[in-house]
């Protein structure tokens, strides 16, 4: 079954991912200035970009587990769906900057003084290096120390889910359950969980 | 409701459809500005009177989460709530404790519209204009006893109709209070309409109550309890979160919440982009209210 699916996607180019990726963000601008997000079109944009770059995000988090459990093997895919990610959320951020906030004071203010905002942001950051050491330039230059930096995403994904359950007012469900699937996904990369599987 | 009061206000006292556009307009050109202006400094609206929001805005973005945290969720769902008929238990420190219907409750009064700038706790701000009365007649009416010092009102929970209950989001029903002076101040009403129509159901008919000076979840929606008593009551959001939410919750730009700053608003107008104008000291209403908080420091007792 997963070398029928394998031998499927090895037809499959990985770059018509970043062609189809672009066009929701185009999509959720389009349709916010034109009326079709509702009366408060710009936190419509905010937090529908914030979502669509958590599920890219799990996404991205689910390729070693399907191939490591499945053996269904996504790899060629991942650069794609991980700089899409980093694309959506610099989208969620910018929409934050200049459409929402718009003063430079209030945002420093924003970062420096709320928890929610501090955790996105560092989120952003752990990202930031990942994007661009996506090429393969980089990936031959840094050998070893690629994987290892790459390993800031387990980071950026705990950071960005706890980012979520931060900003919910009152008790919401959904952001829990996206800090649950993420910490699922990272548990199932331990070791011990790996080998204990291979017996 | 529209059988015990027909709305003196027309269509045409509303704000016509084309000075909306209109603003609308110069709106989308001040929003081209605030792109370029994040460096430059605030981008606040010009000043302008209390200048309504559309009606179909104010009925169709609502905090309401007995139908949903999303803002359209009551839009969408608070039609299945029956609110007729509907009484109001009124009970606590009164001369005349009972549960009158709502017939009762507004016979013989006289409906004023008051159009108030709603500022909401989470930054953006819209002006409604809304039709009511004073509570003061009505606490007068039924006679507050000496010795009194605050109200507590309370929302219907009736799961059946309102589907937000299934969230343990807050503790329902949904609670709300003001010290008894509040209560009794001349800006606060009991509203039973906008825009001269009868309250939508998710702007919480078919009665609520309307406090200008503070954050929006003061002014409790669709009142089914009102009780005068001697202690500070229970107050939902400062029970789901006492750090954030205070039981006075007075408009105050020099208190930020712990979330986002509340120095300035985001104006929802109706324009895509939303400017921002500096939010007021109790939301404008300064030379009203200062007087109630003489010897209260509103930090601490925000």
């Amino acid at each position: 079954m997963a070398q029928v699916v394998n031998t499927w996607l090895r037809r499959i180019p990985a770059w018509p991912l970043y062609v189809i990726g672009v066009l929701p963000p185009a999509w959720l601008l389009w349709a916010g200035f034109s009326g079709r997000l509702g009366f408060d079109p710009v936190k419509a944009m905010e937090h529908q970009m914030g979502e669509w770059g958590l599920w890219l995000l799990i996404a991205g988090l689910c390729v070693t587990p399907l191939r490591r459990y499945i053996g269904i093997n996504l790899l060629r895919y991942r650069r794609a769906l991980g700089l899409l990610t980093f694309f959506y959320i610099f989208c969620h951020l910018l929409i934050w900057l200049i459409l929402d906030v718009q003063i430079l004071s209030l945002i420093w203010e924003d970062i420096l003084r709320r928890p929610y905002i501090t955790v996105g942001m560092g989120a952003f950051a752990l990202m930031t290096p990942l994007a661009i050491t996506s090429n393969n330039l980089s990936i031959r230059k840094m050998g070893r120390n690629w994987r290892r930096l790459h390993k800031l995403v387990y980071g950026a994904a705990l950071l960005g889910a706890l980012h979520y359950i931060l900003l919910a007012k009152g008790f919401q469900l959904p952001p829990f359950i996206y800090m649950g699937v993420i910490i699922a996904l990272l548990l199932l990369r331990l070791p011990k969980v790996a080998k204990r599987r291979s017996h | 409701m529209s059988r015990f009061w027909k709305g003196r206000l027309t269509e045409n006292d509303v704000t016509p459809e084309g000075v909306y556009l209109n603003r609308r307009q110069i709106m989308a050109g001040a929003a081209g500005l605030g792109i370029g202006s994040i460096a430059g400094g605030p981008l606040l609206a010009a000043p302008s009177g209390l200048e309504p929001v559309p009606y179909e805005a104010a009925s169709s973005y609502n905090n309401y989460y007995e139908f949903g945290t999303d803002k359209e969720d009551p839009a969408r769902y608070a039609d299945a709530l029956t609110t007729d008929p509907w009484s109001i238990e009124i009970n606590g420190m009164v001369d005349n404790p009972g549960t009158y219907a709502l017939e009762d409750v507004l016979k013989g009064r006289e409906i004023q519209e008051r159009i108030y700038r709603l500022r909401c706790v989470e930054g953006w701000s819209m002006v409604i204009p809304w039709d009511g009365f004073q509570l003061s007649e009505l606490l007068n009416q039924v006679g507050v006893q000496s010795g009194a010092g605050f109200v507590a009102f309370e929302t219907l929970a009736r799961p059946e109709e309102m589907r937000g209950l299934r969230n343990s989001v807050l503790d329902w029903p949904y609670r709300e209070g003001l010290r008894l002076d509040e209560a009794m101040h001349p800006l606060t009403i009991m509203a039973t309409g906008m825009y001269g129509k009868d309250l939508p159901n998710q702007n919480g008919a078919p009665i609520r109550l309307v406090v200008p000076w503070k954050y929006g979840f003061k002014s409790i929606k669709s009142i089914v309890r009102i009780t005068v008593q001697e202690e500070m009551p229970f107050t939902s959001w400062k029970n789901a979160w006492a750090q954030a939410y205070g039981f006075y919750s007075n408009v105050n730009p020099e208190v930020s919440h712990p979330r986002w700053s509340q120095s300035t608003e985001r104006v929802l107008d109706g324009s895509r982009i939303p400017s921002r104008r500096e939010t007021e000291m109790f939301n404008g209403y300064q030379e009203e209210v200062a007087g109630l908080y003489t010897d209260l420091d509103l930090t601490t007792n925000f």
